[in-house]
């Protein structure tokens, strides 16, 4: 409910409302609290304050302090220039809305303003030029390493790229009363602090990612000014009426509203105070002087901005979002909040039956076995298991023979070998045969592929520096672009969730007579994995959670694996070669040559490079044919127009497309030629280990996306160890 | 019908279970050595669980002969070890059971077992010895008796994970006060417990982390050698803060912020280290949170009351911790209503804690008002907290009625509360009661508490004097514990302060002359300042002195001059300073008999002087004390006038 932003009204509208009225006069009254006063430019001319400030007729007292935490309106989008641009879809994390946009007041929309949370690394760069007082580069420097340290450390699971962590105030998004300085993390009040309408407040340059799980930052009191009134915590985007305060003045806290409760100790010039966001279960605790104080907060709702308001004349206030070491022990409270989650996973109920999960474990190491050939380890796993293995032996071997062609980088061979056992494979394949085509001719350039090697006179040992171990599979797994495809393709989907290819073997060696009750245990641990759990941490969110579950953990396997396919490298070579006689001569060539002589182009022969050449011109009526039998694929344009690129370069390996070279690019060849074979047996694309271990990270995105603390503390690689 | 067959049936299922009882005793007298062992396993696995087999058992007399057996030299070890097995099993039972094992002595004959060189064996009777010493009906002096005992124990340790484990927790069980700790502690148990902090049992670290809890507390020599103990290159009190992380086991941080706390308590570590304030302090906030169990609450809150007791920072500190204020006010809502109608088991355990509950939390809230204005303040504005207080102080249980007056009496140290809530909730009713019939510990605390009561601007003062308070402080100045005799009189004393003639002639009714001068020559000098004090108090103006002066005149100018002679006691080195005090309450005294302005004044002036107080005075006047010399010259002064 809360996670999805509403979605944003059209452009225009907003952009009336924006400039209709005299802009102090639409801040006023919204939502029943008393505002801070306009910026200086309109105070003169404003009588915007009247009506809030009137309307309590309280003293400065309390009721100042009240209001020292609304936040300044974020400045309209970048984008909204008089031509107004069609709103952006919403995307499914709310932090990059602009939202029902506030209005602004001028003296705040002036300039371009921040892209509404969109990932602006440049934002933090600018901040640090934007410094006034003149700092030691390699101070400045050393300081942002060590916040960049500390960050990564406190909070792992963020992905900076998608929701950046706050490391200043923001000198957009702020009162003109308020001076920011110190690489904008000291905060002065400059106003004349008459009345409570001239509180001022200045929130960090983004919200809080929920994948933070804890959060955590500490403001000290440099100067409590003329009357101490500084306010300190949270507050939403936009105007609405979620702010979050505690008040030097009184000790009170206050909750997006005028009154406060009493909440703590008062605090003054010296005392550092720190405030704290459980994202997990939604509170909020101050601490002082590294002394936790207790929740101040509950029911919490997600994007909240670090935020200070001051109101006083002298005040000045330090925010340190990780610059320093912090005076409470912010790690100690992460430490016990990780080991509740990971309790309760470790706790999580586990099929009904005994011994199901452990078959179904078994299942999947041997499917994982399997699938990539380690035909040895498999039979041994399979015996001491007493499973039965769903492909045949020489199929697996057939499968690691070619796999090990590809991964040395002998194309030619590869295709040929495709081509004799699996006959109609490639034909049915026309993209995979281009690509495949596509990638010897990169090994031509290398001087690697078979059909330019016995024409070298160079051993292509030289040249090939293939990593022979095996790589964790998880690496690069997780890009960005493919869990869009997962949300996408969601919604489409009904609710059959199950891993596809255990049903049945075309090549009819296999009967497997447990498969059936495999596949619906899987059924009952894919729902399983994250739903009940979720609620029970956190069931304001409930619904929400059911939301993406009934949409995006049954997805069918197929258009998953598309995805990974692509991104994901395999590890493949082991030790299971050496029980493969027949490649025996194979590995030897593989071993990995470290000196790296210079490379030459096709291992430095003529008579290669012609052939080279020869074989590009192929390849372009190869792509032409394609697209007219097939219709355009940029795809594939841009593969061939990679390729032939080396050719511009004398040094191609050094050239600025020379990673095409490096031999890791074999891998998501080799990955999706393995997984077109299998997919002629009706095998699975995918193990259903890499599967069940993608759903699980993409669940954890979901999770950080949908404002879900919990994902902080159970990351997949905690468990991969 | 039904009830007639019942019977029968019964009785034949217990003569059944009797006779097979009977088979397993039986088969411990088999001649055949290997049938006898087979008889002793077969034991094992039939008394695992079974209270009521373990008690057959023992009442036919198996233990006697499962002893003899473990001692017999021509029993195999393996024999001796299942043996040594079944009388722990037995003695996991009821308390009955140990009882029993106790009285055919069975802590001699394991002992005697660890001698063995087989470490199974060792083993088997460590885990017997474990069982017996950590039940509550086994004296631990029994551990003690042999001299040799505890050393070979110490060797011990070195032998296994078990070992290491059942010894630990055998100390950490039978080491009660500062002898058992000074007979560990010169064993090396410092030193030989150290390194299994570190050990990778967690069982073993845990017992190891007990015992430094029982050694360490109130006991400086243990304390101030942990501070400075290395193991693995950290000092223990840094393995300590390590083992309050929050992600270890609630027992764990728990007990090592226990060791922490009294290593400071006994000045091994200062009240304002980062690992007192900044760790242990916070810890034990934890403790008291509502997601603890009643158990780790109650403990949390006394060690927390115990660490901040002496030190108002530390007070200051925990009074804003967490809403701890706020925090014990849940202690008192135990059982709770709703565990009432809906879970039977759970009442059960709350009402087991409801009363170790409240008088923690009064505990804790005596600590935390105990010198800071605005705790108590805070303290006091908790909801219903005073009605709380003062329906503790009338509950049966002497531990929560305790707690209870201790709690008043910290948050009576308040002027301010004096005058408000203390009147406010009529405190001193329950107070009045309380003092009627109880045992010391509670009358020391309570009078001491009527004595704040009592003071001159207290609106208590009156209704307390109403309910017969001059003879119960009167009867208390009679007491055989100087600590009830000091507030005795000391409460006297505040209720002479500026006190009405009638007042003054009741205290001095019902003290009786009598006991005013054996209480001026009391052993104890606190009773002796308050009595002067008193006296003091009535001798205040003139009306006063003279009715006074006219019937016990002679005896209290004696008594005063003998004070201001006062060579008598001040052969107490350490109370010299005290002396002087003494002194000047007698001269306080003297001045008041004297002053000029006073009608009469004169002929006490010569009486005085006959008594030779001239030459005292012009002694005192040369006093190093300039408080003491100023008054003397000021009371000669108003002879020379």
């Amino acid at each position: 409910m809360s996670g999805q932003p509403p979605p944003p009204p059209p452009q225009q509208q907003q952009q009336q409302q924006q400039l209709s009225p005299p802009p102090p006069a639409a801040l006023a009254p919204v939502s029943g609290v008393v505002l801070p006063a306009p910026p200086a430019v309109s105070a003169g001319s404003s009588p915007a304050g009247s009506p809030g400030g009137g309307a309590g007729g309280e003293g400065l007292g309390a009721a100042a302090a009240a209001l020292l935490l609304h936040p300044p309106p974020p400045p309209p989008p970048a984008t909204a220039a008089p031509p107004p641009p069609p709103p952006p879809p919403p995307p499914p994390a709310s932090a990059a809305a602009p939202a029902s946009g506030p209005p602004a007041p001028p003296g705040l929309a002036a300039g371009p303003g921040p892209a509404g949370g969109a990932p602006t690394p440049a934002l933090v760069a600018g901040s640090s030029a934007a410094a006034p007082f003149p700092h030691g580069d390699s101070a400045l420097n050393e300081q942002e390493k060590e916040l960049q340290r500390r960050l990564k450390r406190l909070y792992p699971a963020v992905d900076e790229q998608e929701t950046p962590l706050p490391r200043s105030w923001s000198p957009k998004d702020k009162f003109s009363y308020i001076g920011l300085s110190q690489n904008n993390l000291r905060v002065h009040y400059k106003g004349h602090g008459k009345t409570p309408k001239d509180a001022a407040s200045v929130r960090a340059t983004h919200p809080i990612p929920a994948a933070c799980g804890i959060y955590y930052f500490e403001v000290k009191i440099v100067s409590k000014g003329r009357d101490g009134y500084m306010g300190i915590g949270l507050s939403a985007q936009g105007w609405d009426k979620h702010s979050y305060g505690y008040h030097g003045d009184d000790g009170h806290s206050f909750c997006s509203s005028g009154t406060g409760q009493p909440y703590g100790p008062t605090f003054t010039t010296g005392d550092v105070i720190g405030c704290c966001v459980n994202l997990i279960n939604n509170t909020c605790f101050y601490t002082k002087n590294g002394h936790s104080l207790g929740i101040a907060f509950t029911d919490l709702p997600p994007n909240l901005y670090p935020t200070v308001g001051l109101q006083t004349p002298g005040e000045v206030v330090d925010a340190n979002f990780g610059q320093h070491p912090f005076v409470f022990d912010i790690e100690d409270y992460m430490r016990e909040w990780r080991t509740k989650i990971q309790a309760q996973i470790d706790r999580f109920p586990i099929g009904d039956r005994e011994g199901e999960w452990q078959t179904m474990i078994q299942k999947m190491v041997s499917s994982y076995l399997v699938h990539h050939g380690y035909c040895a380890t498999a039979e041994a796993f399979a015996r001491s298991t007493d499973q039965t293995v769903l492909e045949e032996l020489a199929s697996i071997k057939n499968r690691q023979r070619i796999q090990k062609l590809v991964l040395a980088g002998r194309m030619g061979e590869a295709i040929e070998t495709t081509q004799q056992l699996y006959p109609s494979l490639l034909e049915r394949n026309p993209n995979l045969l281009f690509t495949l085509k596509v990638r010897q001719f990169i090994e031509m350039v290398n001087g690697t592929d078979s059909e330019v090697r016995c024409l070298g006179g160079r051993s292509p040992k030289s040249q090939d520096s293939y990593p022979v171990s095996p790589r964790p599979f998880s690496s690069p797994s997780m890009s960005p672009s493919h869990g869009m495809n997962i949300h996408n393709l969601a919604s489409g989907k009904g609710s059959t969730a199950h891993f596809s290819g255990f049903e049945s073997c075309s090549n009819g060696v296999i009967s497997n007579k447990a498969h059936q009750s495999y596949c619906h245990s899987n059924k009952h641990q894919s729902s399983n994995l994250n739903v009940p759990e979720l609620n029970s941490i956190n069931m304001s969110r409930s619904q929400q959670v059911n939301n993406f579950t009934s949409n995006d953990v049954d997805m069918e396997t197929d258009h998953y694996s598309n995805g990974v396919g692509e991104t994901s490298s395999n590890g493949f070579l082991n030790g299971s070669s050496k029980h493969d006689h027949e490649m025996e001569d194979c590995d030897t060539e593989m071993e990995v040559d470290s000196s790296q002589l210079r490379r030459q182009l096709c291992g430095g022969s003529q008579a290669a490079i012609e052939r080279m050449i020869h074989f590009g011109r192929e390849l372009q009526a190869m792509s032409e044919q394609l697209r007219r039998d097939c219709g355009k694929n940029t795809a594939n344009k841009k593969m061939l127009k990679d390729a032939f690129s080396l050719l511009a370069y004398s040094d191609p390996w050094n050239s600025p497309v020379g990673n095409q070279l490096d031999p890791i690019q074999r891998e998501p060849v080799c990955s999706a030629l393995n997984s077109a074979i299998l997919e002629t047996h009706n095998l699975p694309k995918q193990p259903p280990l890499a599967l069940a271990m993608g759903q699980a990270t993409q669940c954890l995105g979901l999770m950080a996306r949908s404002g879900i603390g919990s994902c902080a503390f159970a990351t997949v690689e905690d468990y991969l160890h | 019908m039904a009830c007639l067959l019942e019977t029968p049936i019964r009785m034949s299922v217990l003569s059944e279970v009797t006779a097979s009882s009977r088979h397993y005793v039986d088969r411990l007298f088999d001649p055949d050595p290997q049938k006898v062992l087979q008889g002793v396993i077969d034991m094992k696995n039939a008394v695992i669980g079974n209270n009521k087999q373990k008690a057959n058992l023992i009442v036919l007399g198996a233990v006697p002969r499962l002893l003899y057996l473990l001692q017999q030299e021509t029993s195999s070890t393996e024999l001796k070890t299942e043996c040594a097995v079944v009388l722990g099993s037995l003695a996991m039972g009821t308390e009955n059971n140990v009882k029993s094992l106790l009285d055919c002595h069975i802590i001699p004959a394991l002992l005697q077992g660890l001698l063995s060189p087989d470490l199974k064996f060792i083993e088997a009777c460590l885990r017997c010895l474990r069982t017996i010493f950590t039940s509550p009906v086994t004296p631990e002096e029994l551990l003690y008796t042999d001299a040799t005992v505890i050393p070979h124990l110490m060797a011990l340790l070195s032998r296994s994970r078990y070992t290491q484990e059942y010894i630990c927790q055998i100390f950490s069980h039978c080491c009660k006060g500062p002898d058992h700790q000074t007979i560990l502690f010169n064993h090396g148990a410092v030193q030989n417990i150290a390194h299994l902090l570190t050990s990778l049992s967690y069982k073993v670290r845990m017992q190891a982390l007990k015992c430094f809890s029982v050694l360490a507390f109130e006991n400086p020599q243990v304390s101030m050698t942990l501070v400075n103990v290395l193991v693995d290159g950290e000092l223990l009190p840094q393995i300590f803060v390590k083992m309050l992380q929050r992600d270890k086991p609630i027992e764990m941080q728990l007990t090592s912020a226990k060791c922490l706390t009294y290593m400071c308590r006994a000045g091994a570590i200062r009240t304002d280290d980062n690992c007192i304030v900044l760790k242990t302090l916070p810890c034990l906030v934890r403790m008291c949170s509502k997601e603890r169990l009643l158990e780790e609450r109650v403990e949390g809150a006394e060690t927390l009351a115990y660490l901040i007791e002496p030190d108002v920072e530390l007070q200051r500190i925990a009074s804003i911790t967490d809403h701890l204020i706020a925090m014990l006010a849940d202690y008192f809502k135990y059982p709770s209503s709703v565990s009432a109608i809906t879970d039977i088991k759970r009442l059960d355990h709350d009402l087991k804690h409801a009363h170790e509950l409240r008088q923690a939390a009064f505990k804790l809230y005596a600590s935390l008002g105990a010198n800071d204005e605005d705790i108590r303040k805070k303290i006091i504005e908790t909801e219903n907290m005073m009605d709380r207080i003062v329906t503790g102080l009338s509950e049966s249980s002497v531990k929560v009625r305790l707690a209870a007056v201790r709690c008043l009496h910290s948050l009576s140290r308040s002027v301010q509360q004096l005058r408000t809530s203390f009147q406010d909730h009529a405190v001193w009713k329950p107070l009045m009661k309380v003092l009627q019939n109880a045992p010391d510990e509670i009358l020391v605390v309570a009078s001491s508490m009527l004595c704040n009561l009592l003071l001159e601007f207290s609106p208590s003062k009156e209704p307390i004097l109403e309910s017969g308070a001059v003879e119960l402080l009167c009867g208390l100045t009679q007491s055989e514990n100087p600590a009830l005799r000091v507030n005795g009189i000391w409460a006297l004393m505040n209720m002479a302060f500026q006190a009405e003639q009638k007042i003054k002639a009741d205290i001095l009714r019902s003290l009786s002359t009598e006991q005013l001068f054996r209480l001026l020559s009391d052993s104890d000098l606190n009773v002796l300042m308050k009595t002067l004090g008193l006296l003091r108090n009535l001798l205040s103006t003139r009306p006063h002195i003279d009715k006074i002066m006219s019937t016990h005149g002679k005896q209290i100018m004696q008594a005063v001059t003998l004070i201001l002679e006062g060579e008598h006691n001040i052969e107490v080195k350490e109370q010299g300073h005290s002396h002087v005090k003494l002194q000047l309450a007698a001269m306080f005294c003297i001045s008041n008999l004297i002053w000029n302005e006073e009608e009469g004044s004169q002929e006490r002036q010569d009486k005085l002087r006959d008594m030779g107080i001239v030459d005292i005075l012009h002694k005192l006047s040369q006093s190093p004390d300039s408080n003491l010399c100023d008054k003397a010259k000021m009371a000669l002064q108003q002879y020379l006038a």
